[in-house]
């Protein structure tokens, strides 16, 4: 409800700000405009936000995949933990307009680099929150498990693992909201269809409503797979007191 | 009769020379620079009911851990029959229903989860927990938490349980109804148990014998034998003479 009153607001001023000239409408089209344009061009844009939201599906499952087998890794073998830590922060701290363009070069222009580039940004807050989920688990609820003489396996598999599962699902919420930026950049590497794409060939065009029509699919697309995940925690994680 | 609680008791054979029930020699134990345990020596007889009783921070819980074999000792000896601990609050897990629960020692000695839960169910009538099998801790009051956590305690099918502060989180009245409770389930259930409690009062009514520690480093200052007869109720001439007997020792120490 507050929600959706705050964005009626930014709306309702946005459009009196780029109606009546305050600003040039090559600079910013009145929200009503970008509603035309996304009307106008839905069959254009439909079909890129097709592509791109497969992309981000993929990536995002593999940084799921990933992220989850690292989490538990770096939580079960201090070996892996001290190997891994570093590749993985230093991971988060590479430019993504300089790799972008780099896995283009290795990967060509299919879909691999780009869920390759979505997968480098989502994976790291799965990660984390994997791991940090599973090491805080309470220290009584361990030895508990150790007085039942419990395996290290169980111990994951009995309370570890559900216990690590709200904290994991902050990292998947985290990682839908950063998707669609690794998708974007991965298709200005080089790309001939996309959100991305039309972003960039629409902004060479002046076409600045289509611009920020695809802007808001892309924007629609992160909110969604938020939406999903959190949904998908409010299923599974029903254990936890309600705020 | 169902089997589950039947305590895998070491009875003692010819020939062998396991350890009967719990004994503890000289027992050391220090943290950094915190010395939680200085030289403790008690020991349970199998059946018997021992209280560990003492001020807050005198090494109670550490005490619980070495029986358990969750830690070592830095100095003395540890031997004892296998032990299942009770954690101070229930330890509960939040995910699981008060059958999943209590059947969690089942499930980590290999049972499937339908065996685990089969076994816990026998005893849920008994427990007074009849109609809560899949009721989410968060749901269950402070009195049924305690029940089903001793319910899991007593399915590890050890010879010792150790309770840690058991009701230490409950109110005066439940806390009064849980220990009467308690007396009767380890009268139908006879174990080795070493509970640990701040309240005197508690180990007078539950325990055969009473170890009074001092504080950090906690040592044994008396050891009270309680050779009342069962049930007891705490206005006893006898349970109230005892009780400010300990109380007089331990504010003795202060």
């Amino acid at each position: 409800m507050a929600a959706a009153l705050l964005a009626l607001a930014v709306l309702g001023i946005w459009e009196a700000v780029a109606r009546f000239g305050a600003v040039d409408e090559l600079l910013l089209p009145a929200p009503t405009q970008v509603a035309e344009a996304l009307w106008n061009d839905r069959a254009l844009l439909g079909a890129d936000l097709a592509v791109t939201g497969w992309e981000v599906l993929a990536g995002l499952s593999l940084a799921i995949a990933v992220g989850g087998l690292l989490g538990v890794g770096m939580h079960v073998s201090p070996a892996v933990r001290g190997a891994l830590r570093p590749l993985v922060i230093g991971s988060q701290a590479v430019p993504i307009p300089v790799i972008a363009p780099l896995f283009v070069l290795l990967l060509g222009f299919g879909l691999a680099p780009k869920v390759l580039m979505i997968a480098l940004v989502c994976f790291f807050p799965v990660t984390i929150n994997v791991y940090d989920g599973l090491r805080r688990v309470d220290p009584a609820a361990r030895k508990l498990l150790r007085s039942f003489d419990a395996t290290r396996w169980q111990t994951l598999r009995l309370l570890e693992a559900p216990a690590a599962l709200p904290s994991a699902f902050t990292g998947l919420k985290l990682a839908a909201a950063v998707s669609v930026i690794g998708a974007v950049f991965a298709e200005w590497a080089g790309s001939d269809s996309g959100l991305g794409h039309a972003l960039l060939t629409a902004n060479g065009q002046l076409e600045t409503a289509r611009a920020f029509a695809a802007t808001f699919l892309l924007f629609a697309l992160a909110v969604a797979l938020y939406g999903l995940f959190a949904l998908a925690e409010r299923r599974i994680v029903t254990w936890t007191e309600e705020t | 009769m169902p089997t589950h609680l039947e305590a895998r008791v070491a009875t003692p054979r010819e020939g062998t020379q396991g350890p009967t029930g719990v004994a503890l020699t000289e027992v050391s134990k220090t943290f950094g620079e915190v010395r939680a345990l200085g030289g403790v020596s008690l020991r349970a007889a199998p059946r018997e009911i021992v209280a560990i009783a003492g001020p807050s921070g005198c090494g109670k819980t550490t005490l619980l851990e070495l029986v358990c074999g969750l830690s070592e000792p830095d100095g003395g000896i540890v031997a004892a029959e296998p032990a299942v601990l009770m954690p101070q609050r229930d330890g509960l897990l939040p995910w699981l229903s008060a059958l999943d629960n209590a059947g969690l020692a089942l499930r980590v000695a290999g049972a499937s989860k339908a065996d685990a839960r089969d076994a816990a169910a026998e005893h849920f009538e008994a427990f007074g927990l009849a109609g809560f099998e899949a009721t989410r801790p968060r749901e269950l009051s402070g009195g049924m938490r305690q029940r089903v956590a001793f319910l899991r305690t007593l399915l590890a099918g050890k010879p010792v349980l150790c309770l840690d502060e058991p009701f230490g989180a409950l109110d005066a009245l439940t806390r009064m109804q849980m220990q009467r409770w308690l007396a009767g389930a380890l009268a139908r259930e006879p174990r080795t148990v070493v509970l640990v409690t701040h309240d005197v009062e508690e180990a007078v009514l539950l325990a055969d014998r009473i170890v009074l520690l001092s504080p950090r480093p906690g040592r044994v200052i008396e050891t009270l034998e309680v050779d009342l007869p069962r049930p007891r109720e705490r206005t006893d001439a006898a349970v109230v003479a005892l009780r400010e007997r300990a109380l007089r020792v331990l504010e003795g120490v202060r």
